[in-house]
């Protein structure tokens, strides 16, 4: 093997790795879709006033939040056959990333709701607000903003775990590599366009991220112009 | 075949994998604490070339797939004549990548010591060495320790990743009894049981008894 990276085949495989890019894309956007709905669930499930719901929601958040997501991966990919249930590799993929991610979003939308502050809560109260025009008119406005950043986070986070998802066979941009390096026994440059790809998209993301919350602390006056 | 059954036949041969997670839990650890604060520093360099290599560092890790970084290890660097052992790869690999994350916690903990315990270390004219070193470095860990033990649980997880690069982990050893007897219900519950166990009575007991000494050190309490 000589360490020499070549061109000719870098840009021969690019078009196919560029492609493929394209289903890493999709996966993250549909597990992120996913993971935000499944949040929305366990967030209702932390706050229904009913206790033993209260306490599996958190047992089962706990339990996906300190597993690995690979296993959960396998679990999933490998066990519902058993049942009878036979889903497709992208259908199974997308469905493990968003529990595991709806469990982190769902403690991001918690901050959110306790960085409301309770006097809110109270005034809407004392006006005899009902609690759906509490929360729809007063409490999401201001939840919201303090759910971007966070939010964008696992947006990025979900992006740079999707490469996980070729264990299970699904044709993202990692899976692309690994097949095209196997095919010309060369990993050098497939790896090494991955990571360069997966740089290009998350740095801007991660910066126009920052920039959000920026704004987002500007707007509620938690930083001044000034310090900026 | 019941659950008792495949625990006896199987139970040893993860425990054995689960040995392997362990110590790859407690390398890659160790690594990544060191570079978070070998990084976090100098990230807040005065000198433009040390404070720009560190961000380079922090912002390529942190950009780039976990996977990504484990396989360029372990599959590319033998190309530029360095070939490290699966088990080594994967240490090296996510104690790199979780130093970065843990660099970001390090500077915003620096940051976050009240600004009279520099300006105190000033009057009394320490150097910035041991300015860092007796006053400041001591002062992080309350700071710092809650968000680290975070990190060290999503640590705990990407131990799993280093399955993928033939290390014969807990992961490797489920995937393995899969192939072989097909009870995926059972290796995989197992192999998720045993990470949960790992992580809920040992790991974060730990790093927070860590978190409560930490914060005595300074003389807080926390309950």
């Amino acid at each position: 093997m000589n360490a020499e990276w070549r061109w000719d085949f870098a840009i021969e495989i690019l078009p196919q790795m560029l492609l493929a890019t394209l289903n890493t894309i999709l996966a993250a956007g549909v597990g992120y879709a996913i993971a935000v709905i499944v949040g929305l669930l366990f967030l209702l499930g932390q706050r229904t006033p009913i206790k033993i719901v209260n306490i599996i929601n958190r047992e089962i958040v706990e339990f996906i939040r300190s597993t690995p997501l690979l296993i959960q991966l396998f679990f999933v990919y490998f066990v519902l056959p058993q049942f009878g249930i036979t889903l497709s590799a992208w259908v199974c993929g997308m469905i493990t990333i968003g529990l595991h991610f709806g469990t982190y979003l769902s403690e991001v939308y918690r901050g959110a709701l306790e960085g409301v502050p309770k006097t809110q809560w109270e005034a809407c109260r004392a006006l005899n607000f009902s609690t759906f025009y509490t929360y729809r008119k007063i409490v999401l406005p201001q939840a919201f903003p303090i759910a971007i950043p966070g939010m964008g986070n696992y947006l990025v986070g979900i992006f740079k775990d999707t490469p996980l998802l070729s264990t299970i066979g699904v044709a993202e941009l990692f899976h692309a590599a690994t097949a095209v390096g196997g095919y010309h026994y060369r990993y050098l440059e497939p790896y090494t366009i991955v990571g360069i790809i997966f740089l290009m998209l998350s740095i801007p993301a991660a910066i126009w991220i920052r920039k959000i919350e920026k704004n987002v602390n500007l707007a509620q006056g938690k930083i001044k112009k000034e310090q900026l | 075949m019941s659950y008792f059954a495949f625990l006896t036949e199987h139970g040893p041969t993860m425990l054995l994998g689960t040995v392997t997670t362990i110590k790859v839990l407690i390398c890659a650890t160790i690594l990544y604490v060191i570079i978070s604060l070998i990084f976090g520093l100098m990230r807040l360099s005065k000198n433009p070339i040390i404070q720009g290599t560190a961000t380079v560092y922090i912002e390529f890790f942190r950009g780039t797939s976990l996977l990504v970084q484990l396989f360029w290890f372990y599959y590319v660097l033998p190309f530029f004549g360095l070939t490290l052992e699966a088990f080594t790869a994967g240490v090296v690999a996510i104690g790199m990548n979780f130093g970065a994350y843990g660099a970001e916690i390090v500077r915003g903990g620096i940051l976050a010591v009240p600004k009279g315990q520099w300006e105190g270390a000033f009057a009394l004219n320490f150097t910035p060495a041991k300015r860092m070193r007796k006053i400041i470095i001591p002062q992080i860990f309350p700071i710092i320790l809650p968000p680290a033990a975070n990190l060290t649980v999503e640590l705990l997880k990407a131990t799993a990743l280093v399955a993928l690069v033939t290390v014969v982990d807990l992961t490797f050893e489920a995937k393995q009894i899969n192939s072989i007897t097909w009870l995926s219900a059972q290796c995989f519950g197992t192999a998720l049981l045993i990470y949960y166990i790992i992580s809920r009575f040992f790991l974060v007991p730990f790093l927070r008894w860590l978190e409560v000494l930490a914060a005595r050190k300074v003389g807080k309490v926390i309950k």
